[in-house]
């Protein structure tokens, strides 16, 4: 857990704002009238990035090494990928359903 | 920590992709969330966020050595873990109010209970764990059991049960929300 530096004040408190910013939007996007598909991709986006910024600046993974991002992060975002196999069965299942009405 | 903080991540996707998966499917998913229950999430939200930074803040008195603010920073956000709690328990009470259950709902898709239960609810004991989990790292920490070490891989897994409600926030509340 040793590191040289990690986020100073300001950088925090800048962080912290965008953090509480990004979740303003959010909700007020929320009250949009925009298509479920778009929502939850723009949703979907600004929720990455807030996470993003958590893990680099709260979790200080940004002042770490590397080689800890490396043995992290691409295999999280393998497996979330290999999940989404699901949706294709998800979206037969919807399908028949709307056969069935 | 970091291991374990990426196979409960997997642990949370997978109950986050399975309502997806349950969304997706059905004809009539419910959107329950009236303005009211939006402005209490989104608190609940700012309650976290600020909770966060007052554990980065515990983080560096500890590595500083300054033992009382150290363990002042990590009581507030315990505090910050605990309103977030009462919010929370709140907002299920009115639901259960109207009537959802597990299986059972007065709008729509039954299974809408059991996806909002199991999401909120792993994430409610999350919380609840690193409040009691927070409180042991204080009391250590004040009593110089503990190392700033201890406090720093505290924090890490407080900042993502904190990660892991940006995505069920605007899941679960923004995407259902009453907006006509």
């Amino acid at each position: 857990m040793e590191h040289a530096e990690t986020a100073g004040n300001k950088i925090v408190f800048s962080v912290w704002f965008g953090l509480l910013g990004l979740t303003v939007l959010e909700v007020i996007l929320a009250y949009r009238q925009l298509p479920l598909e778009t929502m939850l991709s723009i949703l979907m986006v600004l929720s990455v990035i807030k996470a993003a910024l958590i893990i680099a600046y709260f979790m200080h993974l940004r002042y770490e090494q590397a080689s800890l991002f490396v043995t992290l992060i691409p295999a999280l975002v393998f497996i979330l990928i290999m999940m989404t196999v699901i949706f294709a069965d998800s979206s037969r299942l919807a399908h028949m359903r709307s056969l069935v009405q | 920590m970091w291991l374990f903080i990426v196979s409960d991540a997997i642990t949370f996707s997978a109950v986050i992709f399975a309502y997806g998966y349950l969304r997706l499917a059905a004809t009539a998913w419910p959107r329950p969330f009236e303005t009211p229950s939006i402005g209490n999430a989104t608190v609940m939200t700012f309650v976290l966020l600020s909770s966060s930074v007052a554990m980065v803040l515990a983080v560096r008195a500890s590595s500083l050595g300054k033992v009382s603010g150290a363990v002042g920073w990590l009581v507030a956000t315990a505090l910050g873990g605990v309103i977030f709690d009462v919010l929370h328990i709140h907002e299920w009470l009115g639901l259960i109010g109207e009537g959802v259950r597990p299986f059972h709902n007065p709008w729509g898709t039954p299974m809408f209970g059991a996806a909002f239960f199991t999401m909120t609810g792993l994430h409610m004991l999350h919380v609840t764990i690193g409040v009691v989990y927070l409180l042991i790292i204080a009391l250590g920490f004040g009593r110089r059991k503990f190392s700033a070490v201890d406090v720093e891989v505290s924090g890490l897994y407080w900042h993502f049960v904190d990660l892991v409600w940006m995505f069920i926030f605007p899941l679960v509340y923004l995407l259902s929300a009453k907006t006509a």
